[in-house]
């Protein structure tokens, strides 16, 4: 079983193929990777992250549902590609992921949502029951976990979930597929030191120029023209 | 275990954001000892807000390293007086402080004053209006202070923060390029206005196209180094985009911790303590006098006694509420009978919005805190409201003050959430939009309130405070107005497609931002029937407690509130100096 499972994978198949890569020598160097369009879809995918927290099928998960919201094409590399299965495995090991500054004191009422995240589970623990959660309800209705699926499928099911009518036992599909979505942004184009936005991708995609943002008396020069430089990270600086 | 108590002194704040700081330095100058209680940890700008570090919007904005730790306290939040409130188990609509310097820290620097007839509202509209035109359930109130009266005060905070700005009435007369409609300013701003965005021009050209006035936002984003009127050097705003969430690397924000904090720090008639957190007040009901509070050390778990003879609360609106209804102090507010103060007229703000979406380039990462163009037109009452169904406006504004990219990159109405085409459209209009914004008022409704909740307990044992709230008829009639105002100038500004307007017209919700800008539920006026605190900020019943902040507002103006609350510190701070002090009791008899 475990033979059958690796190959379907993307993030694991993404991370043996890196480290094939690796070990011929073809990886581009971080400074090359910056400069030329190495980062673009298309180029050799990032070496192996090992994970701290997620499980294999954890990690298939989130690579499936993050390539469908971020998929590689000339903008950019897929959402795994770009780091955002790493970002994600780094949030729900640390502070954030095991609930720091989340009141969790009961009674946990019904709730309406206007008030927000209502559920006694830290975000570690809401993801968990996420995937499974999931995985069980595209089962029941394509027939295979998330990660199996199709492109089309897979799209297909999270389209469900965002519009409420995937009806999944226990947990609201609708606001999972929220933080999921809201999950991709954050590893998408935070700072690279959170594990994605690998080599500024999506800042160079979007145009946003980083740091260091002293701008000064620039800002009137500057005002109303295209700026295209090199954005930079706080790893630039550090 | 009783408290260990310690060495009494002259006066204790509780809460060292502005006004904590603001009238521990007045009450110092005057000679009195006095100890700054800060529940949160000391913060020191070149350590704390260093680059690069402090250009991490994941840390700053979405995890809001600068705020409030929920898990030590939150509030709870329901509709009507009906219904059980659920906590806000995460920041939402709005984030609070925390730390040395407070909300301070982490504001954006928009500096205003307020209109002249906001200060006597209820007078104003039934003057205008007529008694019968003013709605039951709008429970607007004078404030018992006048803006001539204030005026000087307004002028040493914009001293002491280095604002930039326009004057637009310099001693009764008008001066082109500023604010028309604002009252009369002894001076003219201690700094030149920020340099204007690409979206200020926009905006700027666009309302003068309807007939509309136009003017920087006043800013105490500093746009030149500057020396405040207490000795402290400011630096150049460098439009970094990181503003509201985050402290300021080049000392041009205008914050306590720079403006006040070091003077403070080596007066030896002060002492801050941070990590201090004020459980409850010491109140000698039979005296009718506070004896001092009691606090927790956050650091050592040990409770203590700081007694003092005067008690100023300088927490936010939750904090001073919740102080004053533990201790018994004031009559809690009855949303049924309108009767009873502790609690009552609390107000938020009414945000709204348009997307613009333009050929320009916009640069959103080039911006500063308060992005420098707004107009009044459609502020408090300088339009005629007869026929409209509402009171009160706001000040529209571009407002983008930065592109930082997990949460500023809008893209058309229509496009998917996520997949190739919204990878396209994020990456066609990223540099090509902003929103324009309708700051609207938040006047008092009768069942909007504060309380203490039943249910839910703080870190320390406390109940949580449960905010009552939603948006009034009033509110969505005139968040209904003002954004059809935005509407008006994203149509004449030529945008190449405009966002879906999205009026504040269904029920607050704990989840979209707002601001944090509450105010209400300790508020001042000329009678203790219906207000807890005299006009200046003292307590009918109690003469040693005095409360500052937006929760002496009796309502919310359409403004951000920071200079008022500023000016109000200042202005109570001259009355306990020049007449309490020398006879210590109640400054106005009922």
């Amino acid at each position: 079983m475990a033979d059958q499972d690796v190959p379907r994978r993307d993030f694991l198949k993404g991370g043996a193929l890196a480290a094939t890569a690796l070990t011929a020598g073809a990886l581009p160097r971080p400074a090359e990777a910056q400069t030329g369009a190495g980062a673009q879809g298309g180029s050799t995918p990032p070496p192996p992250e090992p994970l701290l927290t997620l499980t294999a099928d954890e990690a298939a998960f989130f690579s499936a549902v993050y390539d469908a919201i971020i998929p590689a094409d000339n903008l950019s590399p897929s959402g795994t590609d770009c780091g955002c299965v790493t970002y994600i495995d780094r949030q729900l090991a640390g502070a954030w992921g095991n609930g720091a500054k989340l009141y969790r004191n009961g009674p946990f009422l019904p709730a309406r949502p206007e008030h927000g995240y209502q559920l006694p589970l830290s975000p570690r623990e809401y993801f968990a029951a996420g995937v499974k959660a999931t995985n069980a309800w595209t089962v029941k209705t394509y027939g295979k976990t998330l990660d199996r699926l199709s492109p089309a499928d897979r799209s297909s099911a999270l389209t469900a979930m965002e519009s409420g009518q995937a009806q999944f036992d226990g947990l609201e599909a609708k606001p999972f597929f929220e933080a999921l979505l809201q999950s991709a942004m954050e590893g998408f184009f935070a700072d690279p030191m959170y594990g994605g936005n690998r080599n500024k991708v999506s800042w160079r995609m979007i145009g946003y120029p980083g740091l260091p943002a002293t701008w000064g008396a620039k800002a009137e020069a500057l005002r109303g023209k295209k700026i295209s430089i090199e954005p930079q990270s706080i790893a630039d600086f550090s | 275990m009783a408290p260990r108590k310690l060495k009494a002194v002259d006066a204790v704040m509780v809460g060292m954001g502005w006004t904590g700081s603001v009238m521990a330095r007045e009450l110092t100058k005057a000679g009195l000892s006095v100890v700054g209680l800060e529940r949160g940890a000391f913060r020191s700008p070149h350590e704390d807000f260093a680059l690069p570090g402090i250009r991490d919007e994941l840390k700053y904005r979405l995890r809001f390293q600068l705020m409030l730790d929920n898990a030590v306290e939150t509030i709870t939040m329901r509709h009507t007086p009906d219904e059980a409130a659920l906590p806000m188990r995460r920041w939402g609509a709005f984030p609070l402080g925390d730390g040395v310097g407070g909300a301070g820290t982490h504001w954006n620097g928009v500096t205003w004053r307020n209109l002249p007839s906001e200060f006597v509202l209820r007078s104003h509209l039934e003057n205008r209006y007529g008694k019968r035109a003013i709605p039951a359930d709008l429970t607007v109130q004078d404030w018992g202070v006048t803006y001539d009266e204030l005026e000087p005060y307004y002028e040493r905070f914009e001293k002491l923060c280095g604002t930039s700005g326009k004057a637009g009435n310099l001693r009764g007369q008008i001066q082109d390029g500023g604010n028309p409609f604002e009252g009369p300013r002894q001076s003219d701003y201690p700094n030149k206005p920020l340099i204007m965005s690409q979206a200020g021009l926009i905006f700027t050209d666009a309302a003068k196209k309807l007939g509309w006035h136009p003017f920087p936002t006043p800013s105490s984003n500093n746009s030149a180094a500057y020396t405040n009127n207490e000795g402290q050097t400011l630096g150049a705003c460098q439009y970094c985009g990181h503003c509201e969430y985050f402290g300021c690397e080049s000392n041009s924000k205008a914050s306590p911790n720079i403006c006040l904090m070091p003077v403070l720090l080596a007066d030896k008639r002060f002492e801050l303590r941070s990590h201090a957190y004020v459980k409850n007040l010491v109140y000698d009901k039979a005296a009718k006098k506070v004896r001092g509070v009691v606090y927790v050390n956050r650091e050592t778990g040990e409770e203590l006694e700081q007694p003092a003879d005067m008690v100023v609360l300088c927490a936010y609106p939750f904090n001073n509420v919740s102080l004053m209804l533990s201790a018994g102090i004031g009559q809690p507010y009855d949303p049924r009978t309108g009767r009873g103060v502790i609690g009552k007229n609390f107000c938020l703000q009414v945000m709204s919005s348009v997307q613009l979406f333009v050929e320009d380039e916009i640069n959103p990462f080039i911006g500063t805190g308060v992005n420098p163009a707004a107009l009044d037109d459609f502020q408090g009452d300088n339009f005629d409201h007869a026929g409209l169904g509402f009171f009160g406006g706001g000040y529209l504004y571009p407002s983008i003050s930065g592109g930082r990219p997990i949460q500023v990159r809008a893209v058309p109405p229509g496009t998917p959430r996520w997949g190739g085409k919204w990878k396209e459209e994020t990456t066609r209009w990223y540099n090509h939009t902003f929103p324009i914004s309708a700051h609207g008022a938040s006047y008092a409704w009768r069942t909007n309130y504060l309380d203490l909740d039943p249910n839910y307990k703080d870190a320390i044992g406390r109940p949580l405070v449960r905010m009552t709230y939603n948006y009034s008829p009033n509110d969505q009639k005139m968040s209904q107005f003002l954004t059809d105002r935005t509407v008006e100038m994203a149509r004449a500004a030529n945008a190449k497609i405009i966002g879906t307007p999205q009026p504040r017209t269904g029920d607050f919700d704990n989840i979209t931002g707002q601001s944090s800008h509450h105010t209400g539920g300790v508020i001042m006026g000329t009678d203790p029937r219906t207000s807890a605190l005299n006009r200046y900020l003292q307590s009918w019943d109690v003469s040693n407690l005095f409360v500052m902040g937006g929760a002496a507002f009796p309502q919310n103006p359409g403004y951000n509130p920071t200079g008022t609350i500023a000016a109000l510190a200042y202005f109570s701070a001259n009355a306990i100096t020049t007449q309490y002090l020398k006879n210590p009791g109640a400054l106005m008899h009922a």
